[in-house]
């Protein structure tokens, strides 16, 4: 298979113009004949269900949680990139551009970052005109900050809240659809398969979770917006809902998955606390504004922080990049807490944390301004830790948040299935190999509101989209396939649960394809996951029936699937000889631990087909061009 | 330490339920009340039962998923603290916790603490919302909107949409809940062009519901996670008294709240016809 | 599942009076009403402390102008029937939206007074039932015979039975309790609510609640007491 990402010609400025242009047109009096089906109602999915529906169309957009409101975009605390320049610091479109192929490593494809880029002011307007309350000055201008270590301000924001407040807006424009009558909005259900037909997306097979009919529901697109699959790691920053099910299910059905292995952490995360952790909690990258962070010179030290003596203290981030402090970005700020810790000089009762430390920044400034700045995320760090930030410097250590790789798309946003479309996290497109702060609402909503409505009007209007037989063998296979796994997990009664296997797939693929990864690691991490995966399918205890609401059947229908893409993100780690972005393999570093890329023999996109249970998938390349942003080592010294 | 979790248990709407004493040992301070349930649910799945239905997502205090009364006070004793964030160190060692289900019509149960909250989507449906369309936005600096007003205005919309103000609400009201959607749509100035209509169609969705009236006793505040004010409530009043009093338009159409799941919501003009 | 579109209203005052908030206001706006007459008819029992003379002049001055005296008659009972319906319609639709109750519940966050509306308000019901056939009507004649027009004497052998005092001062403390919430209650649900002033507007009412309380078991418990001017 030839991978065509379909990029416009032309100068990288008029790209989207061009390819917007030469788009067909469905005659308005047609839409509302096409029926599409959009999976998952966060940022991407909310936004586009809705937009569609604005448009015309018959839109069924699909959730497993009660209400479109819960999608996890909601938790994105720090705030939503645009090249507004408001603030007159030097930002502008192709700044932002720049930065985030930069940021991402050079591994994102540039055509579709500049369009990222160029839509990011639109999704300002949008937002403010749906009423999402962004902070603003006494003046009633909208007010921005610097974040993630950008070097302009560009970052809107409403309060610790942003993701909340944009997909409220996102919510409260698909309720309008579904108000107006062009959305059906069917929340706690879930998609288990894909159905292709004749080559083309045509339909989903959905498990109702209330009841636990199986249904199909077909139409002339699907569009995927069902987040991203941080959740293989057990213990995430994400939901426990989220995970990688409907992504999964079709690329089993023939879409490409691209760059599994660029997986990022998070670095300011509260610490594991015990055995029955079942999530992490992440508090913003802005505490790295004002906090120092340290731990001590000497190993196994146990004293409690304020026993320290400035001088036994190693602020190591400041120490090895004296430019950037404490500011360096997400991938080295974790990974140094790792070195650390590694050495046996991590703090707290497990020795996975390091010290944020506010001490100085109280003195500095006074305990009332670090109250206004922090006072939730120290309300909250209290809340679950009971330790007084205030008094006793913050633990924190880091933690899968955001995923960079996904479906394959091209410039459309279509997968290699033609009618199949994903959008926001689920796909790979943006971010390249390490995602910077503020991006992730950028890229959903800009997915959500600003393309895939045009995309999918091209598709529909050039291709010719037959009637389908509801009997068609291709939607009873795809039924049946979803039922004898729903039956054959029911039916082993084993003796381990669902949780237990998911916890300890976790803690493999953390150990061995996490913050830093070996060849001879991950090979280790494939025969394991392949063991564990075995097991699973013969000692698996789900209880209860398969006809009514039954969470832990649904967690195992899911967590059968993260095997399956924990192997792929290991192969795809291995077979990536280089260190980029969150993919940092030992092997290939600098002489002063940096990641080293090699941009001759891995300047491209990895994207696997699947090629049948346990067999070795496919690897399909797509050469990755920088015409514009010419490949540099990233230095924060 | 130890508790002893009292919690109910139905198998779904139509049947009967009770309650089933389950105790917990080591049960470790820094937990959350959820992780405790998740412990309890491990043992239970060993031991061949069921376990326990809850509704849970983010686990950091935003989606609104979890929610259920413990010892008779909606997401347990912690103020502005979701049961999701509420960690077991609050409670005392051998202590026994009633855990029940959101109780309300307009809540319909599900399965043991699970309710089904798709009113609050109509009542957002019926009205809680902007009419604009992708693609007419102004720039975002051509509305001015003072510091105060958005402040204000983001204070309501804080709601995650929980439903703590109905469980804990004498008269299970969702005042706080429109009132807060209200409140935060119609300080803003993008939101004053359709302030009357939205009052009156939110207020009719909410009471087609079936929820009880406010009376203004102020439980629901003081259980909300995001501590919503009262002051919203009187927004809402405000709102639907001036709408009511000068708007033109006399068209208010709530729908029939539906409690299926079969099929999903329908559309109320199907191009297929079915 | 067809959505089904239900309860147009096309009569806009029917639709109003319908709603919860229309409820509310208009319990809101007959509240006002019946907290002006209280007020006013305690500063009219007080002078029972200027002696007979002054509250049987009283008492003859309201009835000199009979249509005046009717027309408040008739406001205040239009008030009363419209504070009733209202709070029963709440009543009955707050019974059916909790079909079943909680088996532990906590209150965390609100007055006696506010959860005690529903029942302080039918006792205080049938306090002024009684009140009306007692002082006024003269129906009811305990501890002596009822003498149309002296107001002061017909005070006296009223209240000089202990259990009539008790239950005007058990009624009087109900109010007070009604009042209470009620007065401050009332401007929320016409809208009124402001960080500043409404605990300000809390005080006020509890204010009101005392002087109210105060005002009007002062006459039985000095009649009780043997204190008469």
């Amino acid at each position: 298979m030839e991978l065509n990402a379909n990029i416009p010609s032309g100068p990288i400025e008029q790209k989207w113009d061009k390819a917007r242009f030469e788009m067909k047109l469905v005659n308005p009096a047609n839409k509302r004949r096409h029926t599409l089906i959009v999976v998952g109602s966060g940022l991407a999915g909310a936004s586009a269900a809705a937009t569609l529906g604005e448009l015309g169309y018959h839109v069924k957009c699909f959730c497993f949680q009660d209400s479109p409101r819960r999608a996890h975009s909601i938790a994105a605390q720090g705030g939503i990139n645009a090249a507004k320049n408001y603030q007159n610091d030097g930002d502008s479109v192709y700044r932002l551009f720049y930065d985030t192929v930069k940021g991402g490593d050079f591994r994102a494809r540039e055509a579709n970052v500049y369009r990222l880029a160029q839509i990011s002011v639109h999704i300002i307007d949008q937002c403010v005109a749906q009423g999402v309350p962004f902070a603003r000055e006494y003046g009633g201008t909208l007010t921005n900050r610097s974040f993630g270590g950008a070097q302009v301000s560009r970052t809107f924001y409403a309060r610790g809240q942003t993701g909340q407040q944009l997909l409220l807006g996102a919510y409260q424009a698909l309720e309008r659809q579904v108000n107006a009558g062009t959305v059906e909005m069917f929340p706690r259900t879930e998609m288990l398969d894909l159905i292709v037909i004749d080559g083309k997306a045509r339909g989903i097979v959905t498990r109702n979770l209330v009841t636990g009919e199986i249904n199909t529901h077909l139409g002339d697109a699907v569009i995927l917006g069902t987040g991203g699959y941080g959740n293989v790691f057990f213990l995430s920053t994400n939901a426990k809902g989220s995970n990688v099910t409907a992504c999964w299910r079709a690329h089993k059905r023939g879409a490409l998955f691209a760059n599994p292995c660029f997986t990022q952490i998070h670095p300011t995360c509260i610490p594991v606390s015990g055995e029955y952790q079942s999530k992490l909690t992440l508090m913003s990258e802005s505490l790295r504004n004002d906090g120092r962070i340290w731990v001590p010179l000497q190993k196994g030290d146990k004293r409690s922080p304020d026993q320290i003596p400035e001088a036994e203290r190693d602020y190591y981030l400041e120490r090895r990049y004296p430019s950037f402090g404490n500011l360096v970005p997400r991938d080295v700020a974790s990974r140094n807490a790792k070195y650390v810790c590694d050495e046996g000089r991590g703090v707290g009762e497990t020795g996975l944390g390091v010290y944020l430390d506010f001490g100085d920044a109280i003195r500095r400034l006074g305990r009332k301004t670090i109250e206004e700045r922090y006072g939730n995320l120290f309300d909250m760090y209290q809340r679950i830790t009971d330790e007084d930030p205030y008094k006793v410097p913050m633990r924190i250590y880091p933690a899968i948040h955001y995923t960079m790789g996904g479906l394959w798309v091209d410039y459309q946003l279509m997968s290699t299935i033609p009618g199949l479309f994903v959008i926001g996290e689920a796909n790979f497109s943006d971010h390249g190999a390490n995602r910077l702060g503020a991006s992730a609402l950028m890229q959903g909503l800009s997915d959500g509101y600003f393309i895939v409505p045009y995309t999918v009007g091209n598709y529909l209007a050039t291709n010719k989209l037959g009637k389908i037989d509801a009997d068609d063998p291709e939607i009873r296979n795809s039924v049946a396939c979803v039922q004898q796994t729903i039956q054959k997990l029911l039916s082993i009664n084993g003796k381990r649960t669902v949780d237990s296997f998911h916890r300890q797939l976790g803690k493999i693929v953390w150990d061995y394809c996490g913050m830093s990864r070996t060849a001879q690691g991950l090979e280790t991490a494939i025969g394991q996951i392949r063991e564990l995966r075995d097991e699973y399918w013969q000692n698996v205890k789900v209880v209860g029936s398969a006809d009514d609401l039954n969470q832990s059947l649904e967690k195992a229908g899911r967590v059968a699937d993260f095997f399956e893409l924990a192997e792929l993100m290991c192969i795809d780690a291995r077979e990536r000889n280089e260190s980029c972005g969150g993919h940092f393999r030992e092997e290939y570093q600098t002489e002063d631990g940096e990641a080293q890329r090699d941009d001759e023999n891995y300047s491209y996109v990895a994207a696997w087909g699947y090629r049948g249970y346990g067999n070795y998938p496919e690897l399909f390349k797509e050469p990755l061009d920088f015409e514009y942003v010419h490949p540099s080592q990233r230095s924060y010294k | 330490m130890r508790v002893t979790l009292k919690i109910w248990r139905q198998a779904s709407r139509g049947g009967s339920g009770k309650f089933v004493s389950y105790p917990v040992d080591n049960v470790n301070p820094d937990m959350s009340m959820l992780e405790c349930l998740d412990v309890l649910n491990e043992q239970l799945i060993e031991r061949g039962e069921e376990p326990v239905a809850f509704e849970h997502d983010c686990r950091e205090g935003i989606c609104g998923s979890c929610g259920f009364m413990i010892n008779g006070v909606a997401h347990g004793p912690l103020p502005a603290t979701t049961v999701c964030q509420l960690t077991m160190r609050h409670f005392k060692d051998g202590e026994t916790l009633t855990l029940e289900p959101w109780r309300a019509r307009a809540f319909p149960l599900i399965k043991d603490l699970v309710v089904d909250r798709r009113s609050f989507d109509r009542i957002i449906a019926s009205g809680g919302y902007i009419s604009t369309s992708t693609g007419g936005a102004c720039d975002g600096n051509d509305i001015l909107v003072p510091k105060e007003t958005a402040d204000r205005a983001m204070d309501a919309a804080a709601c995650i949409g929980c439903g703590a103000c109905v469980a804990a609400c004498p008269n299970a009201s969702a005042a706080l809940f429109t009132g807060a959607k209200i409140t935060h749509l119609g300080v803003l100035p993008q939101g004053k062009p359709e302030q009357d209509r939205r009052a009156i169609a939110m207020v009719a969705q909410m009471n087609a519901e079936g929820f009880g009236g406010c009376t203004n006793i102020g439980e629901c505040t003081g259980v909300c996670p995001k501590e919503i004010p009262l002051e919203v409530i009187a927004a809402m009043n405000r709102d639907y008294l001036r709408g009511s009093w000068r708007a033109r338009d006399n068209v208010v159409t709530p729908i029939r709240p539906f409690t299926e799941w079969s099929t999903g919501s329908k559309l109320k003009n199907d191009p297929t016809g079915g | 599942m067809a959505t089904t579109v239900i309860g147009t209203r096309e009569i806009r005052p029917i639709r109003f009076w319908e709603s919860t908030n229309g409820q509310k206001a208009i319990m809101a706006v007959t509240g006002i009403v019946l907290l002006l007459f209280v007020f006013f008819h305690m500063l009219g029992n007080l002078q029972f402390f200027e002696g007979r003379e002054q509250i049987n002049f009283y008492g003859a001055a309201l009835r000199r102008f009979p249509e005046a005296l009717w027309a408040a008659r008739v406001i205040l009972l239009v008030s009363v029937v419209l504070h009733i319906w209202s709070s029963v319609k709440l009543a009955v639709r707050k019974n059916g939206a909790r079909p079943t109750g909680y088996t532990a519940r906590k209150n965390i966050n609100s007055s006696y007074a506010s959860r005690t509306m529903y029942w302080s308000g039918p006792i205080l019901l049938a306090f002024i039932i009684y009140h009306l056939l007692h002082l006024t009507a003269g129906a009811i004649q305990p501890g002596g015979a009822f003498v149309e027009g002296d107001v002061y004497g017909n005070l006296v052998k009223g209240f000089s039975v202990w259990y009539v005092s008790l239950w005007y001062i058990i009624s009087m403390i109900l109010l007070g309790l009604h009042i209470r919430h009620g007065a401050w209650s009332l401007f929320q649900s016409l809208g009124m609510n402001h960080p500043r002033h409404t605990p300000l507007l809390k005080k006020l009412a509890m204010l009101f609640a005392v002087v109210v309380v105060l005002g009007y078991v002062a006459i039985p418990v000095s009649i009780l007491a043997g204190v008469r001017p």
